[in-house]
C-alpha cells in the first residue's frame, strides 16, 4: 500500500466502500489442534456371553500352559536335565519332552517360526484377527488385570466415577491395592518366565534366597516393568500404535475372511425412540442405540462405524448386542461374526433403488428375517487360499517331523589339517592330520568304533591312545558331548596312485545301529 | 501456502502432503509419546555427562564416570591373566615331563604353546611348523638333538648353535672341501655313498668308492650304517628327511662347505613357563617321542 491513508482521512471514509478479505486465520483458536494428545482412558463394562464364556476359558488354559510348563518333569536318565521344555542356554541344549535339539539344529527352531507365521496368516485369512482377540498374551494379561481392576473399583460405571471423584481415603485404598495387584502379577509374569532357562525347583528356592544369578533378577525386573506398563497402563494403545500386525492385517483380511461386523442392513436406521418414530409411521432397524457394545469395547471403539484397524475382534460387542436382542425379543447377530462377501448380499438385499436402507425388505409379514438372508458359516473357511495356507503349513510340519523322528544322534565331522597338509616321515611314509569330531547326541555314555574305509594299507595313530596297530579305534564318547580327536594316518606312498585319495572316516555305536561317515581325502602332494 | 485440507471422512486437517491422492492426516502424537522424547533426551544428556562424550579440539569431555574403553581393555586383560594365573603357576611347579599327566594342564600348555609359536618360532618354522630348506620340520618323526619333550624344551630354552649361551646345544660339521680337507671327488664319491644308504639316485661306482672315504671322515659322528648321532646333532643319513636337499649334488654341496642353522636360547627371553608350553605343543603335533 504506497497510498496509506492518514488518519484525518479515514475518519471520513465509508466502511461499506473499503476492501473487505475473504481470509480465514490458520490457526484460530477454535482450529487449533493439539500437537499431543492425552489417551483417553477407556473403562470397558464386562460382557456376558458366549464369547465371553470362551474368552475365560482360553485365557485359563493360556495362562495355565504359561505358568505351569515349566514345572512338567520328564525322565531322561542321569546324564540329562529332567524338565520337559529346558532351554539350557549354558550348555547350549534345547529340551521339549522326548526332543532334545542341539545349536546346529536350531533349524527347527527356524521351521517352527515358518510354521507359526504361515499359521497366522492362516487364521487371519479365515477367522480375521482371531490371534490378536483370543490368544495374544497383551489380550490375555489385559484382561487378567481387568479382572483385578473390576474386582476392585467395580465396573464400568463405578469406576468412571471414582476416576471423577476427589482422591479419599477410599480411592487411595483402592487404587494402591488394584496396583499392588497388578505388580504382583507382572512380577510373578516375569518369574515364570525365567524357569524355561533353568532348572524351575532349583531357581525358585535361589530366587527367594537371593541366590539366583544377577540376569535371573535383571530379567524379572524388566519383564515385571513391561508387563505393568503395557497390560496394566498402555493396554489398547499397544495394539494400536506399537503393534505392527493391525498394519499387516489389511493384507491378510479379504472378502471371505470373517470379521466382526455391525449388519447395519438390519440395524439401521436406529434410534432410541423406535415407538415414536413407528408411531410416525417411520421404518426403524433393530438398532436401538442403546451403546452397550461401546460400553463393552476394550479398545474404545464404535462397531457401527465399520472394520478398524483398532478392532481386535475379541467379539465381546456380540456378547453385549445378543444380550440387548434377546431382551427385545430379536435374533440375536445385530452384531456378528460375517465375511465381507455375506454382509454385501444381505445389504443388497436391503437397501431400495436410491441406495437408502429399508428394514421392511429383509422382514417378512409375520416380522421375521427373510430366509433369503446369507448367513456366515464354517464354509467360509475352505477356500483357495486357505487351502495352500493349510498344505503350506502342514508339508513343513510333516517335513520336519520325518526329519526328527530319523535323524541320527551320532554326528560326525572331520577337518583336515590343512598346515601342514602332509608330512613325510623318517621312512618315507606319508602323514596326513585330521581332526574328529564325534557327536554323541544321546543323553548316554556310548561306546564308538572308528575306523576308515577305503584306504588300505594307512596306519591309524591317536597320539592319546597308546599301541593302537588296528585300523579301528573304540573310544569312549561321553553322554551328550562332543568328542574332539586327533587322528593321524600314515601310508606308504608306493601304494598311491593319486595326489588325493578319498576314503572315508566311519563311526559306529558299538552297541547299536547308529553310525555316520564323513568324506575325507588323502593328501600326498606331488608325486615322486 | 496452500489452505489447510480436511480429510472428509474423518474431518481432520491433513499435512499437505499429497501422494497419488493420498493424504497424510496430521492427528496429534499420543501425549505417552512425547513423554518418552522427554525422557530420551533426560537420558541424552545424563549420559553425556557420566561418559566421555563430546569431542573437543584435542580431546573430548572425560564424563565423571572416568571411564575409557582403553581401560575397560586393561580389566579384562588383568582379569583373563588372574584367570590363568592358577594354571600357570601349575605349569611353572610341574616338570616338563609331567605336563601331559594332567589332561587339562595338557590342553592348557598345547593352546599357550600354540599361540606362543605363532608369535616367536612361525618366522622360521612357519606357522603349521612345517619348516622349509634349513629350518626343520616339527611335525615329523626325525629330531637332530632329540624328540622328547625335555629334550625338546633343552633345545628350546638353550638353542643351537647360539652365541649367547653356554649351554647351547651345539656341534660343527668340517668343510671338507672348502677348507680342502678332501678332494672333491673325494666329496664326490662321498655324497654318492650317502646317497646310497638313504636310497637316493645315486652313481653306484662312485658309491663304491665313497665307501673309504664315508668310513674315513664321517663315521665319528654319522655312525657306520650312517644313522646319525644325537648327541652331536648328527643326522641320519639314512631316513627319507633332508634339510638341506635330498638330491646327491646337494649333499656333496653340503659335506664342501655346509650349512648350520643357528636357533637363538628363548629361556630367558620367554621364561621358563612359556617354554615348556612351547615344548609340550611342539611334541604334540605328531612327531614327538
Amino acid at each position: 500500500m504506497s497510498e496509506s491513508p492518514s488518519v484525518s482521512d479515514a475518519q471520513s471514509a465509508d466502511p461499506k466502500s473499503l476492501e473487505s478479505f475473504d481470509v480465514e486465520a490458520v490457526n484460530r483458536r477454535d482450529r487449533q489442534e493439539p500437537l499431543y494428545a492425552a489417551r483417553k482412558k477407556i473403562h470397558p463394562k464386562r460382557a456376558e456371553g458366549r464369547f465371553r464364556s470362551l474368552k475365560w476359558v482360553i485365557m485359563v488354559v493360556t495362562l495355565g500352559i504359561y505358568y505351569l510348563t515349566p514345572w512338567i518333569r520328564w525322565d531322561r536318565g542321569e546324564f540329562a536335565p529332567d524338565q520337559a521344555v529346558l532351554i539350557d542356554l549354558y550348555h547350549r541344549r534345547f529340551y521339549f519332552f522326548f526332543i532334545e535339539i542341539w545349536p546346529q539344529e536350531f533349524y527347527y527352531v527356524a521351521g517352527l517360526l515358518i510354521m507359526a507365521g504361515i499359521g497366522l496368516f492362516l487364521v487371519t485369512s479365515s477367522v480375521g484377527r482371531a490371534w490378536c482377540g483370543y490368544t495374544c498374551p497383551q489380550t490375555v494379561w489385559v484382561d487378567l488385570f481387568l479382572v483385578v481392576e473390576r474386582a476392585i473399583e467395580g465396573d464400568r460405571n463405578k469406576r468412571i466415577r471414582l476416576d471423577k471423584a476427589p482422591m479419599s481415603a477410599e480411592k487411595a485404598v483402592k487404587r494402591v491395592s488394584k496396583h499392588t495387584i497388578w505388580l504382583l502379577i507382572a512380577a510373578s509374569t516375569g518369574g515364570a518366565w525365567i524357569f524355561y532357562f533353568a532348572d524351575a525347583p532349583k531357581l525358585a528356592v535361589d530366587l527367594f534366597t537371593g541366590n539366583a544369578a544377577g540376569v535371573a533378577y535383571a530379567t524379572v525386573a524388566v519383564l515385571t516393568f513391561t508387563t505393568y506398563t503395557l497390560g496394566g497402563l498402555m493396554r489398547e494403545q499397544v495394539c494400536t500404535y506399537m503393534c505392527p500386525w493391525p498394519r499387516i492385517q489389511g493384507a491378510m483380511l479379504d472378502e471371505h475372511s470373517l470379521t466382526v461386523t455391525y449388519n447395519d442392513w438390519r440395524g439401521e436406521p436406529r434410534s432410541r425412540h423406535q415407538k415414536k418414530l413407528e408411531a410416525a409411521g417411520k421404518s426403524t432397524g433393530d438398532c436401538i442405540d442403546c451403546n452397550a457394545c461401546v460400553a463393552v469395547c476394550p479398545m474404545g471403539i464404535d462397531i457401527r462405524d465399520g472394520q478398524q484397524l483398532e478392532c481386535i475382534t475379541c467379539a465381546l460387542c456380540i456378547d453385549a448386542c445378543d444380550g440387548v436382542m434377546s431382551k427385545l425379543g430379536l435374533e440375536k447377530g445385530l452384531i456378528s461374526y460375517a465375511t465381507l462377501n455375506d454382509y454385501n448380499a444381505n445389504m443388497a438385499k436391503a437397501v431400495n433403488a436410491n441406495g437408502e436402507i429399508e428394514p421392511d425388505r429383509i422382514r417378512n409379514s409375520a416380522g421375521k428375517l427373510i430366509d433369503t438372508l446369507t448367513h456366515t458359516n464354517w464354509r467360509s473357511i475352505i477356500r483357495v487360499r486357505t487351502m495352500i495356507y493349510i498344505c503350506a503349513w502342514a508339508a513343513i510340519g510333516f517335513a520336519m517331523l520325518g526329519v526328527l523322528l530319523t535323524r541320527e544322534r551320532l554326528d560326525l565331522n572331520v577337518l583336515h589339517d590343512r598346515n601342514p597338509l602332509f608330512v613325510t616321515l623318517s621312512d618315507g611314509s606319508i602323514r596326513n592330520g585330521y581332526t574328529v569330531k564325534i557327536l554323541n547326541m544321546m543323553p548316554e555314555p556310548r561306546l564308538i568304533q572308528l575306523t576308515i574305509e577305503g584306504l588300505p594299507g594307512a596306519r591309524l595313530i591317536i597320539p592319546d591312545i597308546k599301541d593302537n596297530p588296528e585300523d579301528a579305534v573304540l573310544l569312549p564318547a561321553e553322554p551328550d558331548q562332543l568328542e574332539t580327536v586327533k587322528v593321524f594316518l600314515s601310508m606308504d606312498p608306493k601304494t598311491l596312485t593319486e595326489q588325493k585319495t578319498p576314503f572315508r572316516f566311519v563311526v559306529q555305536d558299538i552297541n547299536g545301529s547308529e553310525r555316520d561317515s564323513y568324506d575325507a581325502v588323502f593328501e600326498a602332494g606331488e608325486s615322486k | 501456502m496452500t489452505a489447510p485440507h480436511k480429510d472428509e471422512l474423518s474431518g481432520v486437517d491433513t499435512t499437505g502432503h499429497e501422494w497419488d491422492g493420498i493424504r497424510e492426516l496430521d492427528n496429534p502424537l499420543p501425549r505417552w509419546w512425547l513423554w518418552v522424547f522427554y525422557a530420551c533426551i533426560a537420558y541424552a544428556i545424563g549420559y553425556c555427562i557420566y561418559y566421555p562424550a563430546i569431542p573437543l579440539i584435542n580431546s573430548a569431555t572425560q564424563g565423571i564416570s572416568g571411564y575409557s574403553s582403553r581401560a575397560e581393555l586393561h580389566q579384562e586383560v588383568a582379569a583373563a591373566e588372574e584367570g590363568r594365573a592358577g594354571l600357570i603357576a601349575q605349569i611353572d611347579a610341574t616338570n616338563v615331563e609331567d605336563i601331559a599327566k594332567n589332561d587339562s594342564l595338557h590342553r592348557f600348555a598345547v593352546s599357550g604353546g600354540a599361540s606362543a609359536f605363532k608369535v616367536y618360532c612361525s618366522q622360521c618354522h612357519g606357522s603349521g611348523a612345517q619348516g622349509s630348506p634349513g629350518y626343520p620340520n616339527l611335525n615329523d618323526d626325525v629330531w637332530l638333538w632329540g624328540g622328547t619333550v625335555e629334550e625338546i624344551h633343552q633345545t628350546i630354552t638353550h638353542g643351537i648353535r647360539y652365541n649367547g649361551d653356554e649351554d647351547t646345544r651345539f656341534s660343527e660339521m668340517p668343510a671338507f672341501g672348502r677348507d680342502q680337507i678332501l678332494s672333491g671327488s673325494d666329496v664326490r664319491a662321498a655324497a654318492n655313498f650317502v646317497g646310497k644308504l638313504a636310497n637316493l639316485e645315486h652313481d653306484a661306482a662312485l658309491a663304491e668308492a665313497g665307501a673309504t672315504v664315508y668310513a674315513d671322515n664321517c663315521v665319528s659322528c654319522h655312525g657306520e650304517a650312517g644313522k646319525g648321532m644325537r648327541d652331536l646333532g648328527a643326522p641320519n643319513l639314512t631316513d627319507a628327511v633332508w634339510l638341506y636337499g635330498d638330491t646327491v649334488a646337494e649333499i656333496a654341496a653340503q659335506i664342501s662347505a655346509p650349512q648350520h642353522g643357528v636357533m637363538p636360547a628363548w629361556g630367558e627371553r620367554l621364561g621358563d613357563v612359556t617354554v615348556k608350553q612351547l615344548a609340550v605343543f611342539v611334541h604334540s603335533l605328531g612327531g614327538g617321542e
